[in-house]
């Protein structure tokens, strides 16, 4: 789950970090007061889920509170990678002497969180890794051990020359790791983390995601999620606990397993189609969830076809059949079903079908086969 | 012979008594698998009825366990909060072999749980994982054990059903398995495609192997350059995820094309140019894997 910049500077705050100030506002009115109690000119920063935000016309300069308020107007309700602006963080406009890039992760190969610094921030930082890999200095930690004081120093001396400076960054790193532990989270940066011409360290844009794995314990992280970032197919797919992703085919897909999900949307690519999503329905075979699974793929437009892929292990070939009879039953469904069903208690599934009507392939290649020629 | 685990592998189940945990002992028992213990903090003492009211003793902690039964490998059926306290307590015990069949382990608790695990010098298989099945000897996690012969393929997947999609057209060929491995679908797993490999590498039954790979990560690409290097029997893979969108999780947690990197193509450019014969359609590995082995 990805927080909005002003959400992870609150995180930032609570760990004692030096922040520049901010403020969000939803209407222009708003920005241009907070603009008026900054001494007149601020930043004003669209909050989307997205990169780029600059590049989009998203975060502008003010000189004036009415330009700020101009600026406001263009950027709230803008579109910035088909999310909509619903608010900005208007911040006060900071004399910098040098951006720098401070991030942590978690690191496959290693399997601990691993810190990023580089010298050269405010810029796209995977451009630096591919243009200039030797500026980025990266940290492994310990997980057991957490960030260690001389670690924190010695990164910081990887950004500043100055021991002055270095001393304030060894600090901000320190509790850059302390947010990313103590939130769960699964990446946090600082970019750009400035020093000011008066010689201050501070981090003046902010980026966490969070684990989604930890959000059942906790509450006030998972009570961050914006709910208008998301489409109401994903609140829906979430809520039934199902995997989804949306795509842009016809082919409707509903498969348990997310590598057979996988495997199933590119065979319909192989045999000429387009996939419309991804969606496991997972190792349980609720029908409940076969029937949620069928809302949300046919409350897409493009949809014509809806594919099932089953290979019944632990999933129950006959509870899948019975949750399609039971939607078919409770929704309105206008386009064909293709249905492919194999495994554990796969004879029963076939008479349950054929009692409402609906005929099941053995194949995953025929039932493929046959949804991409419904597909048109 | 079988990799990591065979028929007298001794197996405590870890969450015997939860739902899936009592289900899935029973389909072990059923297949063959020396079930000896069960671990159940608060419910040690009791017996566990296992299939056809075989008596499983459950026992308070692992290390319990350990002590009165001998187990040395174990299966971790517990709900995501505690799994990774699980593996650790299991490794704390002495337990070599630790499948973790849970998914939705925080990631964080993970990197404590594999770096416990490292010192303890316990392998641990997952999590997310479908376990590993050794056909005709013994099975622990979740793999149906009616898909499976006796044969000489290894096969190595991160996912569960698409392992069943390819087993199903091996077995349906003819072509039996010595092992399967379900190496997990999280980020953070304790064997990797290479460890798999170096086991299979040891075992003269084994004469292919099927390498079943999707998106995120580098791990297809470290196996197809360990295969390069050192396994001189035919190896066949296989991606999921070439039509998946970048930067979005398809439904394992570790299946994610971060920037450009850990796409399909990628990972099938480095399976080809480590002379390894890329399906690209499940049904065709077994096809594959029959020309190579001559059949």
């Amino acid at each position: 789950m990805n927080l909005h910049e002003y959400q992870a500077k609150e995180l930032f705050r609570a760990a004692g970090m030096a922040v520049n100030p901010g403020e969000v506002a939803r209407d222009p009115g708003t920005v241009r007061a907070l603009a008026e109690g900054y001494g007149g000119s601020a930043v004003v920063k669209a909050q989307v889920h997205s990169g780029g935000r600059g590049k989009a016309g998203g975060v502008k300069l003010a000189r004036t509170p009415g330009q700020a308020e101009e600026h406001a107007r263009s950027i709230l309700g803008m579109t910035i990678n088909g999310l909509v602006v619903h608010e900005v963080l208007v911040s006060p406009i900071e004399s910098i002497a040098s951006e720098a890039y401070v991030g942590v992760l978690v690191d496959r190969e290693g399997q601990c969180p691993v810190f990023m610094v580089s010298a050269e921030g405010g810029v796209d930082i995977e451009e630096v890794a591919a243009t200039n890999p030797d500026a980025i200095h990266r940290l492994r930690v310990d997980p057991r051990y957490g960030l260690l004081p001389h670690q924190a120093y010695g990164l910081a001396t990887r950004l500043y020359g100055d021991p002055a400076l270095a001393r304030q960054g060894a600090r901000i790193i320190s509790q850059l790791y302390d947010v990313f532990v103590d939130n769960g989270a699964s990446m946090a940066e600082i970019n750009p983390l400035i020093s000011t011409t008066e010689g201050q360290v501070k981090a003046i844009d902010a980026k966490v995601s969070i684990d989604d794995n930890e959000l059942f314990r906790r509450a006030a992280i998972a009570a961050l999620r914006d709910p208008a970032s998301e489409s109401p197919a994903d609140v829906r797919a979430r809520e039934a606990g199902l995997s989804f992703v949306k795509l842009d085919g016809s082919v409707g897909c509903c498969v348990n397993g997310a590598g057979l999900a996988m495997a199933t949307m590119d065979l319909v690519k192989y045999y000429g189609g387009e996939p419309a999503n991804f969606l496991d329905i997972g190792g349980s075979s609720n029908p409940d969830k076969v029937v949620a699974a069928l809302e949300i793929i046919t409350s897409d437009p493009g949809v014509r076809v809806i594919l099932f892929n089953i290979f019944g292990g632990i999933t129950r070939c006959d509870d899948v059949a019975n949750g399609i009879v039971e939607a078919v039953r409770r929704i309105d469904i206008e386009v064909p079903l293709v249905i492919r069903l194999t495994g554990t208690n796969e004879e029963l599934a076939r008479k349950i079908l054929a009692g409402a009507g609906l005929a099941a392939v053995a194949s995953m290649d025929e039932v493929v086969q046959g949804a991409v020629r419904l597909a048109g | 012979m079988s990799i990591f685990v065979d028929g007298n592998s001794r197996v405590v189940v870890q969450g015997i008594t939860g739902r899936d945990g009592s289900f899935h002992t029973r389909q072990m028992m059923a297949y063959g698998t020396r079930v000896v213990a069960g671990v159940t903090p608060g419910k040690g003492g009791r017996d566990f009825a296992g299939l056809d009211g075989r008596a499983v003793p459950v026992f308070d902690t692992v290390a319990d366990a350990v002590a009165e039964t001998g187990a040395d490998c174990s299966v971790v059926y517990v709900p995501p909060a505690f799994a990774a306290s699980a593996i650790m307590e299991a490794a704390d015990a002495g337990v070599r072999f630790i499948v973790c069949v849970t998914e939705g382990i925080p990631v964080l608790d993970m990197t404590r749980a594999h770096a416990l695990a490292r010192d303890r010098g316990s392998r641990v298989l997952g999590p997310n994982c479908p376990g590993i099945i050794c056909p005709g000897k013994t099975t622990l996690g979740i793999i149906p054990g009616r898909i499976v012969t006796p044969g000489p393929v290894g096969l190595i997947s991160r996912s569960g059903t698409l392992t069943y999609e390819a087993v199903h057209h091996l077995t349906r060929a003819g072509l039996g398995q010595t092992t399967c491995v379900g190496i997990g679908g999280d980020p953070l797993i304790g064997t990797s495609f290479v460890d798999c490999l170096a086991a299979f590498a040891e075992d003269p039954d084994t004469e292919a192997v099927v390498l079943i790979g999707e998106i995120g990560g580098t791990a297809e690409q470290e196996a197809a350059e360990w295969v390069s290097a050192n396994l001189d029997i035919p190896v066949v893979g296989f991606i999921a995820g070439r039509t998946a969108p970048p930067g979005t999780r398809m439904g394992h947690a570790g299946a994610i094309i971060s920037g450009s990197s850990g796409t399909a193509a990628e990972k099938t450019k480095a399976f080809e140019e480590n002379g390894i014969q890329v399906a690209k359609r499940p049904v065709e590995i077994s096809g594959l894997i029959g020309e190579a082995l001559g059949r």
